[in-house]
């Protein structure tokens, strides 16, 4: 178990308060501009050595991603956007950092601001977290009547603004071109790439995206050094990170922890145990509802950490674990985020459009045991034909959750959905997918 | 994708009152010049919050004359985003979240309860026409599941029995605290709590 003093985030349950003076006193905001004295190279660097790995879903790290951005300022403007919209199901770490530690996000967003050479920052903030975003600004407005951000922020020579932006329920949103296509008063449908944000971003500048987390954890690299952030966790997934346990467990709770700590561990030890035992336990989605999900035998042995996770044909993403117990229904609840996927499908590509749609009908009545034994493999042929084909990757969360279900439970689906087609001579049209509203 | 009703009956005139009006030249000053099609999204919220929570068709045109932009793109993004109410909703507005992680610690009872309480259909007014409740997916509040959302609130950690209370409460014109209902702090694992235990501001 991590040491409490190699935790980043001391206030996640709001023991000690979010203000600018009890931040101080948890060492926020502390020799700022001395770290900004060292300069853009030598943060780049830092974060890079560290071995920071975005925590926003794709584990992309994040020094790189900070070094596509042009070197010096060209005709247009950069920007730095914070992406707040968290909306995967089981994912809840965002709103706790906007509530408890809004001062380690806005440092945080003046150092990689500094570093990545923009001067206005957007906070793309969901429009549910109303007042997660109350509290944000506040904390925004102590920091400007400090001095900490707005022109010479921190006495640094750097200028820096940062506007929160109210998102308005799509879970697209969460993509980054989506968000900053939203962000320029548009409907939020991904932009195709390339070009890539670092170079034609928001408003054709160029701009780095961040999630929430990731940005809020960066201060506490520079002032401790990348060497202790990267002697946490293991090589190539470093760090700590907020594990979100919900679903069947005894004590739900969010809790900071260790890269590649074991998944039993987290939640035996943490989150009281499988309600009714470990026994009890049928499934667990391990980062967020678009990760296929993990039945027990995996679970006893895997470690959470994006290499790992994605050995198992699953992944880290947000580290959002939903623990799915033996009381449930498993074809029922991934019919649920199948109908998750339908609703919040932006509509700009068909096979997402459409497959969304096909796949939660198939699933519904697969959980009523109204399917036939070759729908079973129809279905997946339909996740197939999403993942892949589509411009985000939306297409890949929608279908892989399907898959999952798919690899691990294929004999209980097959089980209750077991009789013949109604039409079998019309078999060999491959993509006739709602055979029940033939005539009989 | 989300099929919006618009609403039949329709204001025939729409403005921004004073206050609204100098928010909305603020929140446009947040923007690069010229790129004031940006403030479409918050504008739109000051128009739900001013028409008692939902958005006329009036309002978009004004708001689009107000942005310099074509009607049709702030429709298109009143339509596209879920949370645009545009036909009239109750003015307490109950917003279940009803997807896995909240469904299998029992949302639907929460759900049943509000069909109970307020009106047998989504999106139906109760009979004192004050409430309205409506099933959405994840409001983000996982570790808290059941919960719902009424306005700007979220009510955290229900069954059953405590939704009910909340809508009594609501309909004798109190107002329910919001947060966790199982008394437990924020997103704390309760009673068994195995870090941070002794973090004090240094």
């Amino acid at each position: 178990m991590l040491k409490d003093e190699d935790r980043i985030f001391t206030n996640l349950y709001n023991d000690l308060g979010p203000d600018i003076s009890s931040a101080q006193n948890r060492g926020d905001w502390q020799n700022t501009s001395e770290i900004i004295k060292k300069g853009k190279e030598w943060i780049i660097n830092e974060i890079k050595s560290s071995e920071l790995r975005g925590r926003g879903g794709a584990g992309f790290p994040t020094g790189l991603k900070w070094s596509f951005a042009p070197k010096e300022i060209g005709s247009r403007p950069h920007y730095l956007v914070i992406n707040a919209d968290e909306s995967e199901p089981g994912t809840c770490k965002d709103r706790d950092i906007l509530r408890f530690e809004p001062h380690k996000l806005i440092e945080g967003c003046l150092l990689s601001a500094y570093a990545v050479n923009a001067n206005k920052c957007y906070i793309y903030i969901r429009g549910e977290y109303f007042n997660e975003g109350n509290k944000l600004q506040e904390a925004i407005n102590e920091a400007y009547e400090k001095k900490l951000i707005g022109t010479n922020a921190c006495d640094s020579g750097w200028d820096f603004d940062i506007y929160i932006h109210y998102g308005a329920g799509a879970y697209i949103c969460g993509e980054e071109t989506a968000l900053l296509e939203s962000l320029e008063g548009k409907k939020g449908q991904p932009r195709l790439k390339p070009p890539f944000p670092a170079l034609i971003g928001l408003y054709g500048c160029p701009t780095i995206i961040n999630n929430v987390e990731t940005i809020a954890v960066v201060p506490t690299i520079l002032r401790r050094g990348a060497k202790w952030f990267s002697s946490i966790g293991k090589p190539k997934n470093t760090g700590t990170k907020i594990y979100c346990i919900s679903g069947n467990v005894n004590n739900p709770c969010n809790v900071e922890e260790e890269m590649g700590i074991p998944l039993k561990e987290l939640i035996e030890k943490h989150a009281g145990g499988v309600i009714g035992g470990w026994e009890n336990l049928q499934a667990v989605i391990p980062g967020g509802s678009s990760m296929p999900l993990l039945p027990k035998k995996i679970c006893e042995t895997i470690n959470m950490d994006f290499d790992s996770l994605v050995e198992q044909k699953s992944g880290l993403g947000t580290a959002g674990i939903v623990v799915i117990n033996k009381d449930q229904d498993i074809i029922k609840c991934m019919a649920r985020i199948a109908r998750f996927y339908k609703h919040e499908s932006c509509g700009q590509c068909t096979p997402c459009r459409e497959g969304s749609g096909w796949m939660w009908r198939m699933l519904e009545r697969m959980a009523k045991g109204e399917a036939s034994r070759d729908e079973v493999n129809m279905l997946m042929d339909v996740t197939k034909q999403i993942e892949g084909h589509t411009i985000c990757a939306f297409g890949e969360g929608s279908a892989w959750p399907v898959q999952g279900l798919l690899r691990h439970f294929k004999k209980e689906v097959a089980k209750r959905n077991n009789f013949n087609p109604l039409i079998n001579k019309n078999k060999k049209i491959p993509y006739l997918v709602d055979q029940h509203l033939l005539e009989k | 994708m989300s099929i919006k009703k618009i609403s039949k009956e329709q204001p025939s005139s729409f403005e921004f009152n004073k206050k609204n009006l100098d928010k909305a030249k603020k929140i446009i000053k947040n923007y690069p010049d010229e790129k004031q099609q940006s403030a479409v999204m918050p504008l739109l919220y000051l128009a739900q919050k001013q028409n008692d929570n939902w958005i006329p068709l009036v309002a978009m045109k004004y708001i689009a004359k107000f942005l310099k932009m074509p009607y049709i793109k702030v429709y298109e993004v009143a339509t596209f985003y879920t949370m645009y109410n545009l036909s009239p909703v109750g003015k307490y507005f109950f917003q279940i979240c009803t997807t896995t992680p909240c469904m299998i610690r029992g949302a639907y009872d929460i759900v049943n309860t509000c069909k109970e309480k307020i009106s047998n259909k989504e999106n139906q007014l109760s009979k004192d026409k004050t409430c309205s409740w409506i099933e959405v997916e994840c409001l983000g509040a996982c570790i808290n599941a059941p919960m719902m959302q009424i306005n700007d609130d979220y009510y955290e950690d229900l069954n059953k029995e405590k939704t009910e209370k909340i809508i009594n409460q609501i309909q004798n014109g109190e107002k329910p605290i919001p947060g966790s209902y199982r008394g437990r702090k924020n997103s704390e694992p309760e009673n068994n709590r195995k870090t941070l235990l002794n973090i004090k501001n240094a």
